[in-house]
């Protein structure tokens, strides 16, 4: 593939096979994710880190080293990090007097920052505030967005995106009942506050093959305060959001359903020869022997002056020569 | 009538003893099956979520309330049991997310792979082992152990007939390949720039010993001129500068085109151009710019007449025309320098940008 394109080829087996499997492909897997900490990350904010990665742990990494940066001022370095870790999704805290507790969730495409979002942990409760039984880890979660500002303004549009991206895991067909244990619920209201909330899911019978659902919180509760966005250009995010023609349904053509949902096709017919076509035998037009033995003769005659034809000319040609 | 009776009484109790799992909403969910995603666009009351301790139970409370609704569609999907688990099947996803890489796209050809799919060439396939009569035994293709059976199958060299005897054939040979490999190594780069669409810089001037000859420096001036962003267009000229004449010198410039002359027919036509060259040259005579030597005709009568203007004296008095009255048609008003010469021309003075 394009480990070839490089410049410099890998000098190992393994450096090439590291190379490839960082190669665009058509279906991907779940998205990677780093957390990682400015300058200064006050207590709350490694912890906010922290429950979110435990949220997210086998797709995720905790790097746990302080970075002296500012992803909005200069995105190089998140860049160059999630390129090194093969992470398309980040998060970073950090702590200032100007912007207190903040974190900044983000991803990236083809290796360069698509969107990242800035936010202020205004309050905040960590998991082991709770004290019961957590979910397995690698739980697909049910994501509710509740608030009818999420489809309303853009910028919340985006974020609604973002956080189902953060949180989505990955493409699954099929998915056990008894799985179904954990919620997040992105709350908007109307100042613009996010209330960030994590259930467990409990079933109860409800005398049907539905159960009744009782939740219980096992945190991380966090407010959002939406601070400073970096949101992708559209024509980027089309971009992005583009389907490989290996995932696109393949459309059968001339197959429409009605409004009943029946199901309607459409042939094409090619032209019919009339001439060939088989009419009712009668005796009486049959051919007699000899009419047979007649037409066969012209049938023979036509072939013979047709190959002379195809002869005579190169026959005369060589006498030319 | 008792019975019936009877049994719907126990019937609601049963019910009256587990909590309902409908959910009356104003506005229906947008639920996304395939990524477990519900969201809800009914407003929401903000006098609850504004009070701190009421808030966590009205956000408890509103959740519980979405997700039974969204996990009442899931328990309506078709399940499976795989493994004593109940598997439910999801729908396609409808929420599109944006991907973590482009989509590939196919690898562009080297010239090599083109030029082999126009000839139709296909890649025959070799065992990785090839039986070696010499040596009686396999060797390898290539890699480990190909250069040790390299070394025992020629570990003599015979010195061809024409040949330089003192010569070492073995180091020739080994320059050879080590040349087969920059070659090599020199096709994969251009490839790669190929596909990159990136324009590979021409060679360069040759390297010279300790001094450039006048040909070379001038080529050199040349170059460097040209190697601004706007391929040296606005560069200032010398005084007196000319175009460089040096022989290939287009193809070294970027930006400039490189002429081809058709390679000559035949030797009648190589001739003839010749003798042309010759007629050329035998009859130079200066050439006369009829247009040039107009102007310049024009302007040594202007001068002329200038001067004598000068030296006549201007008539005393009011009038200066003969008849001493004011004619209607006076020179016109002088303009204090506004006045211009050459209407035509568009400014004056050096071109400045």
């Amino acid at each position: 593939m394009a480990v070839i394109q490089r410049i410099k080829k890998p000098t190992t087996r393994k450096g090439k096979k590291v190379l490839l499997s960082k190669e665009p492909k058509a279906i991907e897997g779940p998205k990677q994710c780093i957390f990682l900490q400015g300058r200064n990350p006050s207590e709350r904010t490694r912890q906010i880190l922290k429950d979110l990665y435990n949220l997210k742990k086998p797709d995720a990494a905790y790097l746990s080293r302080k970075n002296d940066f500012v992803p909005f001022e200069d995105s190089s370095l998140i860049e160059k990090m999630c390129h090194k870790k093969d992470a398309a999704l980040f998060g970073v805290g950090s702590h200032s007097k100007k912007r207190p507790h903040n974190i900044i969730l983000g991803r990236t495409f083809d290796n360069g920052v698509l969107d990242m979002i800035e936010f202020g942990a205004e309050s905040y409760k960590s998991m082991s505030d709770f004290h019961n039984m957590k979910i397995c880890a690698g739980m697909k979660p049910c994501l509710v967005f509740n608030g009818p500002t999420w489809d309303l303004n853009p910028d919340l549009k985006r974020l609604k995106s973002l956080f189902t991206d953060f949180f989505y895991r990955e493409k699954v067909e099929s998915i056990r009942l008894q799985g179904l244990e954990h919620v997040l619920s992105f709350t908007v209201s109307e100042d613009s506050i996010i209330y960030l909330r994590s259930y467990r899911i409990i079933l109860k019978k409800s005398g049907q093959r539905t159960p009744r659902i009782e939740l219980e919180e096992i945190g991380p509760a966090i407010d959002f305060k939406l601070r400073r966005t970096k949101l992708a250009s559209d024509d980027l995010f089309k971009q992005a959001c583009k389907v490989p023609r290996e995932v696109r349904p393949v459309v059968k053509k001339n197959i429409t359903r009605d409004a009943f949902g029946s199901k309607l096709g459409r042939i094409h017919m090619g032209k019919q020869d009339i001439m060939k076509l088989q009419t009712r035998k009668m005796k009486g037009l049959r051919k007699t022997p000899e009419e047979r033995k007649q037409m066969l003769k012209k049938k023979k005659e036509r072939t013979q002056t047709l190959t002379e034809n195809v002869r005579a000319p190169s026959a005369k040609k060589v006498k030319k020569q | 009538m008792d019975i019936v009776k009877e049994i719907l009484q126990r019937e609601q109790k049963k019910n009256e003893k587990y909590k309902p799992i409908t959910v009356e909403k104003h506005l229906e969910l947008q639920i996304d099956l395939g990524s477990l995603l519900a969201s809800d666009t009914n407003d929401l009351n903000e006098k609850l979520l504004k009070l701190e301790n009421e808030r966590d139970k009205y956000l408890q409370e509103l959740t519980r309330d979405n997700t039974q609704l969204l996990l009442n569609k899931i328990w309506e999907l078709p399940t499976e049991r795989v493994d004593e688990a109940i598997v439910v099947q999801l729908p396609k996803p409808t929420t599109t997310l944006p991907r973590a890489k482009p989509v590939p796209t196919p690898k562009p050809l080297t010239k090599w792979q083109e030029f082999a799919k126009a000839k139709g060439i296909s890649k025959k396939k070799k065992g990785k082992l090839e039986w070696d009569e010499q040596l009686q035994k396999w060797v390898p293709l290539y890699g480990y152990k190909k250069s040790a059976a390299e070394k025992d199958k020629n570990w003599l060299i015979e010195v061809p007939q024409n040949a330089d005897p003192m010569e070492d054939m073995f180091a020739k040979k080994a320059s050879e390949k080590s040349e087969r490999v920059a070659k090599n190594e020199l096709q994969r780069l251009k490839n790669i720039a190929r596909a990159k669409k990136v324009k590979i810089p021409r060679v360069g001037l040759p390297v010279t010993s300790d001094k450039a000859t006048a040909l070379q420096l001038t080529t050199a001036a040349a170059v460097a001129k040209a190697s601004t962003a706007s391929l040296g267009k606005f560069q200032d000229k010398l005084p007196k500068e000319k175009e460089p004449r040096v022989k290939g010198l287009n193809e070294l410039v970027p930006g400039k085109e490189r002429k081809r002359k058709a390679p000559i027919p035949n030797p009648q036509a190589e001739k003839e151009n010749n003798l042309n060259v010759l007629e050329n040259i035998l009859k130079k005579r200066p050439k006369i710019d009829m247009e040039k030597a107009v102007s310049h005709q024009i302007r040594e009568e202007q001068v002329q007449r200038a001067e004598e203007k000068k030296n006549i004296k201007p008539a005393k008095g009011k009038y200066k025309n003969k008849s001493g009255k004011p004619s209607k048609f006076t020179a016109k008003k002088p303009k204090g320098g506004k006045g211009e010469r050459n209407p035509g021309k568009k400014g004056h003075g050096r071109k400045r940008r």
